[in-house]
């Protein structure tokens, strides 16, 4: 077929359809048809990952279980002006008591002293004692309330409840950058002795990074080692690398106990040979280098991969024509060599960097005090405290903070310079 | 959101069923802590009520570490697969409240003790809360290495007495227990510990009397950590539960002791997940496995008191070691001379804050 001969003629098929509109039909098909291949798999993701992801996340926010179990009483206080001075109105109680009464029978108000307690301590017990009651409150309700427990006589006790009665919430967020409100609903940071997860977001960050260091720091030469080798020896190697990647990892973490501790093999060593005495033995488990050498190790063969992959394509003929042409060895590795690299220690920092940044049971099992991360917090909250909402906003922080540095990476580095393999 | 939120945990909870296996019709599901304790519940309950309840097989789920956040899950998704969750008294008191469990008339569902008296008197204050079932009392407590010290300690100051027992010494990981052992090291008047842990200057206190021992303190998540800890040596005086010990100090011949005071009370026990399965069954299990001679045979397999006080004099002697177990309950008399029962509804609400100003500490 000769297109340029028949410029103006629209080429035909036999029954008379442009040639065009029948190719793009023939290729529409088989575009379905791949669609339809993926779609599964799609399916899969979105019901599997997506959707339960996205789901955590917007507990962050979401606040509904106030709304809905203190219904009448949240319509009642968006009129009340919490800076009036005075409490609620008869009304508001008023609503309150039937809230309560509600709630008893169904069940659910407790689950609102628990939510508020996580505001200020005390909502619990608050809840607890006047849920059990509230059916028996004779007007006035205010003083049947305050009776019950002084505590409702006071005007923090409503602005509290006010603040919190809207669908959505800002709060747990607040609680996750240490800040919190204060009485009078001004925004502040929390008192010195409770702020926790910005300094363990930095951790997170500083010891993922030095992490990341450490392995590209190993994994380098072993990398280069193995594509220099010739294939059998190189074969064994990588074999040695992917051994312990193969191994249980509660299994590698658990010698890392055994070699690192106190009475363990390392100090045992150390004291035999004379070199520490006895009561001066290394503390370097249950601390945060305990956490950097078992997370080097466990995480070492995600940086041996990507950085081994790229420098088999490495032709050994470039550092021989480098050194032909008069460089040192240690030019002809920063000018040759070391350029050629970049995509592979790209590759594996990024993906160290962020398997550390939410590594949790290594750090759980040896990271004693000042080696956990902010994962274990969230796991805190996920599994003991029950406080979903606020491992939600870690959660989110956390991935926001991972966005921004890959983002970085890419304006910096580049993310089309990346190659696993 | 409500709706799609359902269906988007059904389908993780339908995911996990297909992992599992379909149940049978009389497969009960009940969940418990693994390991010793598991196997202690398999002995004295499960088997027997199997042998006289042909049709029902019960399956044991090791998952109660995670009772509270898995049934929260499930609630949601409104698919409970879980019959009976074993669950300590505080967590008991959150599920309750969070209306995850079922509330109970203990003296409608649970057998009177041998003499008649109901159910609800011989378990006495146990009853934590309406949906709680208590089975056993166990206490987390003090063990040492007996060839690591000088001198063996006697009391909760001495754990505080870095002259007297230099070294490390393991504590568990969170402010309950450890706040209020750490005032009555500092002389505050048992009766009174939650008292002045109420105020700002009483935790302060707490916290001062923590930070002379901070740097000697290995802390502890799991319970298996401080016998671990105390036969490597890498601490010469830990808290954990009493059986563990137990275990270390009868079974595996650790050179350890005991040292029972001021050992902080905990109740275990059963809550009836809400909308689980095989309601029926379930009633007439607990009724068994609850009665006063199974407690009392529990305690042959596993060094945790029985919490039925007309239990108590039927405990007789270890299963396998043949020892008596009666002087290993933390509820007998030589052990029992200084006791706390930690004080559930104070810690229900300063849990939250605590906790944070606990990890805030160690963190510094």
């Amino acid at each position: 077929m000769n297109t340029s001969a028949t410029h103006s003629e629209i080429v035909k098929t036999a029954d008379g359809i442009p040639l065009k509109v029948s190719l793009a039909k023939a290729q529409r098909k088989s575009r379905i048809r791949g669609i339809l291949l993926v779609l599964p798999l799609f399916a899969f993701i979105l019901l599997t990952f997506f959707i339960p992801i996205f789901d955590m996340l917007f507990r962050s926010v979401e606040n509904h279980l106030v709304p809905e179990v203190m219904e009448n009483t949240s319509k009642l206080l968006v009129n009340w002006d919490d800076r009036s001075g005075e409490l609620p109105s008869e009304e508001v109680f008023a609503a309150a008591k039937m809230d309560f009464e509600k709630g008893h029978a169904e069940r659910t108000i407790l689950r609102v002293g628990r939510r508020l307690n996580y505001e200020t301590p005390g909502f619990a017990s608050l809840f607890r004692k006047t849920a059990r009651r509230a059916k028996n409150f004779e007007p006035p309700y205010q003083d049947a309330f305050i009776e019950r427990d002084k505590r409702w006589g006071e005007i923090d006790t409503w602005r509290l409840i006010k603040r919190e009665s809207g669908a959505f919430t800002i709060s747990y967020y607040l609680a996750a950058m240490d800040l919190a409100y204060a009485p009078d609903g001004s925004v502040g940071m929390r008192s010195e002795t409770q702020r926790i997860y910005l300094k363990l977001f930095w951790r997170t960050l500083v010891l993922s990074a030095f992490i990341t260091f450490l392995c590209l720091f190993l994994a380098y030469p072993i990398a280069h080692l193995l594509s220099t080798l010739p294939i059998r020896t190189s074969n064994l190697l990588m074999i040695m690398v992917l051994l312990p990647f193969w191994t249980s990892l509660l299994v590698r973490t658990t010698a890392w106990i055994a070699l690192l501790q106190q009475e363990g093999v390392i100090n045992d060593l150390l004291v035999g040979m004379g070199l520490l005495s006895d009561d001066g033995r290394l503390a370097m488990i249950h601390n945060a280098t305990g956490t950097v050498v078992a997370m080097t190790h466990i995480l070492l063969p995600f940086m041996v991969l990507p950085l081994y992959s790229i420098m088999k394509t490495i032709p050994p003929s470039y550092m021989r024509a480098a050194k032909n042409l008069g460089a040192t060895p240690a030019v002809a590795f920063i000018r040759v060599y070391f350029p050629n690299t970049v995509s592979g220690i790209g590759a594996g920092c990024i993906l160290v960097f962020i398997i550390s940044i939410g590594y949790y049971i290594t750090p759980a099992l040896v990271g004693g005090t000042d080696g956990t991360l902010i994962s274990n917090f969230i796991a805190y909250h996920m599994s003991i405290s029950l406080n979903w909402g606020l491992a939600a906003a870690l959660g989110v922080i956390l991935l926001v903070v991972v966005l921004v540095l890959y983002y970085l990476y890419d304006r910096i580095v580049g993310i089309d310079k990346m190659k696993f393999a | 959101m409500k709706k799609f939120r359902q269906i988007s945990l059904a389908l993780g909870s339908a995911a996990m069923l297909g992992v599992m296996g379909v149940a049978n019709a009389q497969d009960l599901v009940v969940v418990s802590w693994g390991g010793a304790y598991t196997a202690s519940q398999q002995k004295a309950y499960h088997e027997p009520f199997m042998s006289n309840n042909p049709g029902v097989n019960i399956i044991n789920d090791d998952s109660a570490a995670e009772g509270i956040s898995k049934l929260r899950a499930m609630n949601e998704a409104g698919n409970v697969t879980w019959a009976l969750v074993d669950a300590v008294a505080s967590d008991a008191i959150i599920l309750c409240e969070e209306g995850l469990a079922e509330p109970v008339d203990h003296d409608a569902l649970l057998a009177p003790a041998p003499d008649g008296t109901p159910a609800s008197e011989d378990f006495g204050n146990l009853i934590i809360s309406e949906c709680f079932i208590p089975s056993i009392v166990y206490s987390t407590t003090f063990g040492y290495r007996t060839d690591l010290v000088k001198e063996p300690p006697t009391s909760i100051n001495d754990v505080f007495d870095l002259e007297k027992i230099p070294g490390k010494r393991a504590l568990e990981k969170r402010p309950i227990g450890n706040l209020e052992w750490a005032l009555i090291a500092d002389g505050v008047n048992p009766d009174e510990v939650y008292n002045v842990l109420d105020t700002e200057e009483g935790v302060d206190r707490a916290f001062a009397k923590l930070d002379t021992i901070r740097d000697e303190v290995v802390w502890w998540e799991k319970g298996a950590q401080t016998p671990q800890l105390l036969a490597d040596g890498e601490v010469v005086i830990g808290s954990t539960y009493n059986g563990r010990l137990f275990s270390a100090i009868e079974e595996e011949k650790q050179p350890i002791a005991m040292m029972w005071d001021w050992q902080v009370f905990d109740l275990d026990g059963w809550i009836i997940p809400v909308g689980g399965p095989h309601r029926e069954i379930i009633g007439e299990y607990l009724r068994f496995a609850t009665d006063t001679q199974r407690l009392a045979d529990q305690a042959k397999f596993i060094s945790y008191g029985p919490a039925r006080k007309s239990s108590a004099p039927m405990v007789g002697k270890h299963a396998t070691l043949g020892i008596d177990m009666a002087p290993h309950m933390p509820t007998a008399p030589a052990n029992a001379k200084n006791t706390l029962l930690y004080n559930y509804v104070w810690w229900a609400d300063r849990k939250d804050d605590l906790t944070e100003r606990f990890n805030a500490w160690l963190a510094r």
